[in-house]
């Protein structure tokens, strides 16, 4: 039992991370009905944005999040408004292409400029711990992933509840005709809310970079785990997906613990189609 | 122009791809009254409310809304010129509070900023929604959804209101309340225009009518000046 605390605990702390790397594509989904493969790119891209500054200019990664957040806002703006929009409305399949077309450029644009070679966002945190009785100790950068991820999510339901553009995402959501006709330009609404989701995605891309390592090529691994915490929350649930990071995280790290690390990913997906043979609706999806 | 126009459709034909909805359909609605457009399931009404309020362009014809063109511009330019569609099927937000829906009407820039003054005005149109602010739209009755959709309307402060069907599937007494508020909307020198297939009703609360039959206007006047007898030939095309 005591062997479990310690993996229980990084399961919990990291589960706030795959919420973070999880919340702008559920987000996207739950409002446009959009599935958008390049989600884990764009977050890398986002890493990679941050490490320009870092090694430019020598900032620590965090002070990176003020410039990379709005930059890539203007990314999904520009993303949803002049790509995806234009395909909107019509069939399932044409976004899904212009997103895996998207996710292929991205994936060569960042090869082509910073090579192969894995990069990391150091930071001093990531050595830190702090000794929490027993043989358990707090790991201090999976717990600042953690809060940043709970404070994301908090943020963006505030945002969701309280603001004029929050409220008419939500609208556009419910109906989509009905917020046109109360003067919403629901076009304009989801470029808003991708460039929302994007803001979150630098968050989680800053995160995922100081606290593992990545490559241009990364981008898909973390689609896979977001896919993997918005099928076990529930599909377009926030709640669902700090709820899902969390189970997510916990299987994958207490499996680990029980089958060996190789079987890590293995027990996460396993978990997955538990919750999808249960409960395929997720736990806290709408039928 | 002796009496100004809140309205004045001219020539408007509409297709769905090969399909023509509308037949050089022209109307003119005169500021402050109520007119109403009737005419059976699949006549073209609700298409040409939607197409007054910019979900559809227009083919062919103009729109002119207080003298100023609006065919072919999208609802977000529609509204803030003072036209807002009470959508057939209520559309209100379900997932949304009332209170939320209504903050919702007053979307467009202009009309935020007294946002707080036209809800108490809406709670005092419909009480009950009052009483409800904080619920689920979609916990609402259906008279309560009706009630909610034309408050979220009146939230833009239009000047010509469009209502499409707003009687469907809601109880006589229901009905009865409902038209009694659109009477006081209209004494605030709003204009209105309802689309109906309650002919008795629509009509009673009507100064001018037109009946609509397979997307061309059949018959039109003054509705005490038309017979039973012509309205039901005009209604069914006999």
């Amino acid at each position: 039992m005591e062997d479990l605390l310690q993996p229980m605990l990084n399961g919990l702390l990291l589960g706030g991370l795959y919420a973070v790397i999880a919340i702008g594509m559920t987000t996207m989904f739950g409002i446009v009905k959009l599935v958008n493969l390049a989600h884990g790119d764009l977050m890398i891209l986002g890493s990679y944005l941050s490490l320009v500054l870092v090694s430019w200019l020598g900032f620590n990664p965090f002070w990176t999040l003020l410039a990379v957040v709005p930059v890539m806002f203007f990314v999904g703006f520009f993303v949803q408004g002049f790509l995806l929009n234009r395909v909107l409305g019509k069939e399932m399949e044409p976004p899904l292409l212009v997103a895996f077309g998207l996710s292929i450029i991205l994936q060569n644009l960042l090869l082509l400029i910073f090579t192969p070679d894995a990069r990391s966002l150091m930071t001093d945190l990531s050595i830190k711990t702090i000794p929490l009785g027993g043989s358990v100790n707090l790991p201090v950068l999976y717990f600042v992933d953690f809060l940043i991820g709970c404070a994301v999510i908090l943020v963006l339901h505030l945002f969701f509840k309280n603001t004029y553009i929050g409220r008419a995402i939500r609208a556009a959501s419910d109906d989509e005709i009905g917020a046109r006709l109360m003067g919403i330009n629901t076009k304009n609404i989801y470029a808003y809310a991708m460039g929302i989701a994007m803001m979150t995605a630098a968050v989680a891309g800053v995160l995922v970079g100081m606290t593992f390592t990545f490559y241009p090529h990364t981008g898909p691994q973390y689609l896979i785990i977001a896919f993997g915490v918005m099928i076990i929350g529930g599909l377009g649930s926030m709640k669902g997906c700090l709820v899902g990071g969390i189970i997510l995280a916990e299987a994958q790290l207490i499996g680990a613990q029980f089958a060996g690390p190789g079987y890590q990913l293995l027990i996460g997906y396993l978990v997955l189609l538990i919750v999808l043979g249960v409960r395929p609706q997720g736990i806290f999806g709408k039928v | 122009m002796s009496e100004s126009l809140a309205l004045k459709v001219r020539d408007l034909d509409i297709f769905y791809k090969d399909f023509q909805a509308l037949w050089n359909v022209s109307l003119e609605v005169r500021e402050g009254k109520i007119v109403s457009v009737i005419g059976a399931n699949g006549s073209g009404k609700s298409t040409l409310l939607n197409t007054i309020s910019g979900l559809l362009d227009p083919t062919r014809g103009t729109i002119e809304l207080f003298g100023e063109r609006i065919d072919g511009l999208p609802p977000h330019e529609t509204v803030p010129r003072g036209v807002t569609l009470v959508p057939e099927g209520r559309r209100i937000f379900p997932r949304l509070t009332v209170y939320e829906n209504l903050v919702m009407g007053s979307y467009t820039p202009r009309r935020r900023s007294k946002r707080e003054e036209t809800i108490s005005k809406a709670y005092e149109l419909f009480p009950v929604l009052n009483e409800r602010h904080d619920q689920m739209a979609d916990t609402l009755s259906g008279g309560e959804q009706q009630m909610l959709a034309i408050a979220r309307a009146m939230m833009s402060e239009p000047k010509l209101i469009l209502c499409d069907e707003i009687s469907l599937g809601l109880a006589p007494v229901i009905i009865k309340d409902i038209y009694k508020r659109l009477g006081q909307i209209n004494q605030e020198g709003i204009t209105i225009v309802l689309v109906e297939q309650d002919v008795k009703r629509s009509l009673k609360a009507a100064s001018q009518a037109y009946v609509m039959l397979e997307g061309k206007i059949v018959l039109e006047g003054q509705p005490s000046s038309l017979t039973e007898e012509q309205v039901k030939n005009a209604y069914f095309g006999i």
